[in-house]
């Protein structure tokens, strides 16, 4: 059986929509679980046209970033997490909004 | 090509009408009188009690975060196990270094009483 | 069939201060382990043991006594040790150590005498000295994370401390967005070139010119999601919000160290991926890069905020938050000179220069603010420095030298800095970017030399508290500050054998 050809535009086409459904979650969002969770789908935008990209060009270079975004982004999860757990802990919530301690 | 996905978006919007159609249908002809206990969430005939949502203690996210640092390492050592042959001694080294650095990771996590379940 | 490489090809010698350092790193973090609770000084010795002995070879390094290589790259490609690297080597290792100078008794203070800030500010730096020798777009994304997590962890180190914990997840929430842009960025450029090697990116750039290839716009995008990224480090306007309420809130020591050496990271990675590897990225027949306009225009933008909105700031901590986005606008200048083709030497080396010249005066400047800081992080206010050349003479002094440093005047590192900056820009012509930052620096004087105003002319009683690593600290950045500012050839002996261009 054949497999149907996808065309790289739809690739990233859907990269580019998830990405800007990232940051728009970003901006949007006030719980900073969710924020975070934007942020991740951000990375993982890029990661599809990373993966994309690199069956495009038929060399191995976007597989290897795409490796050392997940790591990182594993990384961020943990220290991201640790600092949310903290906050909730001092202030019994974790809106973005009630951070405002700090003002001009 | 576009014309590839037509018969996925067939079955797509195929599978959005029944389902519509169904509810609409039995909403329209089937008999409704609501009670109590009918409208009370199915839980095995048991009687529902206490919060949907449950908090969770805070040590299973700690058990959590320490899995999902050395899970992921995995996907390094899955690609260098298929080309290990290949890469010989050189291969050998690196990843000593990579396991050596998740290591001490591994001691710290140890040590500070990480694994520590109170 | 596929050769397998040897350990010899990767030239790891050439990467020594780096790795030499994160693996000293590695060795700290278990030997802290097994150091009593009481005696974190050893921790402390060890890793400015660690920093120093970087710190030497890159010296040698730089002074061309030692050669790690020049201009070689190691690790197939991801490192370039070459000059540039140096510069950045030096000034991020005397960073860190001056970072545990103040840090030390401070954290005494603050009651939170742990190891763990020792071994995360060796890996921050680590992160700093990857991106400085980064040869390849992968560098600089994990450098650039290597350089941020420890540091979100070292802004809510003061924890369960409200202000802490609120700059600490501000900082990750932005950073972490940050660097999603970043990496959507290098897909991109990765799209349009194939590669994300800097001599392939540079390359490959060339073709795409020369064809007038579409995959040209796929570039412009890569290129300015990159800036965005880069840009959140570096505290460049429009995307410098988070840094007054990370600077206020993190714990002092921490913003000494990071006030620096974020900056030293971001501006050598934006050098590189910028000045380095799309330097020949010239759209529909204009004389300098595409992304030059751009990068100009948000150097203008950053020098006039920072500046204005420094002036009604009344908390020593915001203030210098303000004057540090000031003078990411005036390095963002010698960036946006480096798209002339012309001038990229010349504005690399303007930018390696403002950096040595910044750090050695900006960590003075915290130094000074940690002295006078309570132990519950108050007293950071403006009225702190009141009437302090009354009792503390020297401290006042060199408070003023600071003070004269960032704002520009002569015989200062500081006016070194902006020296080469401006002409680099002059060069480039880029006339009213440079008239802009003279203006600015104008502007700049008023709140800086009011400062100085306050500790000569009015009345108080500061409450200071030296310990003897916090009085070396500052005595090395009025040292740096006056040499550098006395034998301004001592920076430019530095910096002149920087060369940044592939194939020229």
């Amino acid at each position: 059986m054949k497999t149907p050809e996808v065309a790289i535009e739809l690739y990233i086409l859907l990269s580019a929509i998830l990405f800007i459904m990232g940051v728009m979650g970003v901006l949007l969002r006030r719980n900073a679980i969710l924020v975070f969770m934007s942020v991740e789908l951000m990375l993982n935008a890029s990661n599809l046209a990373l993966v994309a990209f690199s069956r495009q060009w038929a060399n191995g270079d976007g597989h290897l970033i795409v490796f050392f975004v997940i790591t990182v982004a594993a990384a961020e999860v943990a220290v991201g997490l640790a600092l949310i757990v903290a906050i909730f802990r001092t202030k019994k919530s974790i809106d973005i909004d009630a951070l405002h301690l700090f003002k001009d | 090509m576009p014309s590839d996905f037509a018969p996925i978006s067939a079955l797509l919007i195929l599978s959005v009408a029944v389902s519509l159609i169904i509810v609409f249908i039995s909403r329209l002809l089937g008999p409704f009188h609501p009670t109590t206990r009918k409208l009370s969430p199915y839980e095995s005939g048991m009687q529902p009690f206490g919060e949907a949502i449950r908090r969770i203690p805070v040590k299973f996210y700690r058990i959590a975060v320490l899995f999902i640092l050395f899970d992921v390492e995995v996907i390094f050592f899955l690609p260098w196990a298929v080309v290990f042959r290949d890469f010989k001694l050189y291969g050998l080294a690196v990843m000593g270094v990579f396991f050596f650095v998740l290591m001490i990771g591994f001691v710290y996590e140890w040590k500070v009483g990480g694994l520590e379940w109170d | 069939m596929f050769e397998a490489p040897s350990i010899g090809d990767l030239n790891i010698a050439a990467t020594l201060p780096a790795t030499l350092l994160a693996l000293g790193a590695c060795i700290f973090l278990l030997v802290d382990l097994f150091v009593p609770k009481d005696r974190k000084y050893i921790t402390a010795l060890l890793a400015a043991a660690g920093l120093l002995t970087s710190l030497v070879l890159a010296l040698l390094s730089l002074m061309n006594i030692i050669e790690f290589g020049s201009g070689e790259t190691a690790f197939a490609g991801l490192y370039i040790a070459d000059q540039f690297t140096d510069v950045v080597n030096v000034v991020v290792l005397f960073t860190g150590l001056m970072g545990v100078l103040v840090a030390y008794n401070y954290l005494d203070r603050i009651g939170k005498q742990r190891g763990e800030y020792y071994y995360l500010l060796l890996f921050t730096t680590v992160g700093v000295m990857f991106m400085g020798s980064a040869g390849d777009l992968v560098t600089v994304f994990v450098a650039l994370e290597l350089l941020s997590i420890p540091l979100y962890i070292l802004s809510g180190f003061r924890w369960p401390q409200e202000q802490s914990e609120e700059s600490a997840l501000k900082y990750f929430i932005l950073g972490a967005f940050s660097s999603g842009f970043l990496v959507y960025g290098i897909a991109m450029i990765y799209g349009a070139t194939g590669t994300t090697e800097f001599r392939g990116i540079w390359l490959a750039v060339d073709e795409i010119i020369a064809q007038d290839l579409s995959s040209k716009y796929l570039l412009l995008l890569g290129a300015g999601l990159t800036l965005v990224g880069l840009g959140f480090k570096v505290a460049a306007v429009p995307f410098h919000m988070w840094t007054p309420d990370v600077y206020q809130g993190a714990p002092t020591s921490v913003v000494a160290y990071m006030s620096v050496a974020a900056k030293v990271g971001g501006f050598a990675a934006l050098v590189r991926v910028f000045a380095s590897g799309m330097s020949n990225f010239v759209l529909d027949g204009a004389t300098a890069a595409a992304w030059q306009d751009t990068m100009w225009l948000i150097a203008a933008l950053t020098m006039i905020l920072g500046n204005l909105v420094a002036i009604v700031q009344t908390d020593l901590k915001r203030l210098f938050a303000y004057s540090s986005i000031a003078h990411a606008g005036y390095i963002l200048t010698a960036v946006a000179a480096a798209g002339s083709a012309a001038v990229t030497n010349e504005a690399a080396q303007a930018v390696a220069i403002y950096l040595a010249a910044y750090a050695f005066t900006n960590i003075g400047v915290f130094a000074v603010i940690i002295s006078v800081e309570k132990d519950d992080s108050s007293n950071t206010g403006l009225d702190s420095l009141r009437g302090m050349s009354r009792t503390q003479p020297l401290l006042a002094a060199s408070m003023t030298l600071f003070m004269f440093s960032l704002t520009g005047i002569p015989l200062t590192a500081g006016f070194v800095g902006k020296w080469f900056v401006f002409k680099s820009a002059i060069a480039a012509d880029l006339f009213p970017v440079a008239v802009i930052g003279v203006l600015t620096s104008l502007v700049s004087a008023y709140y800086y030399l009011r400062i100085v105003w306050l500790m000569y002319f009015e009345e108080g009683e500061p409450q200071v508290y030296i310990p003897w690593p916090l009085a070396s600290a500052i005595s090395l950045a009025v040292v740096g500050t006056l040499l550098l500012g006395i034998f301004p050839y001592l920076l430019q002996e530095m910096a002149q054998d920087i060369v940044l261009a592939f194939g020229r």
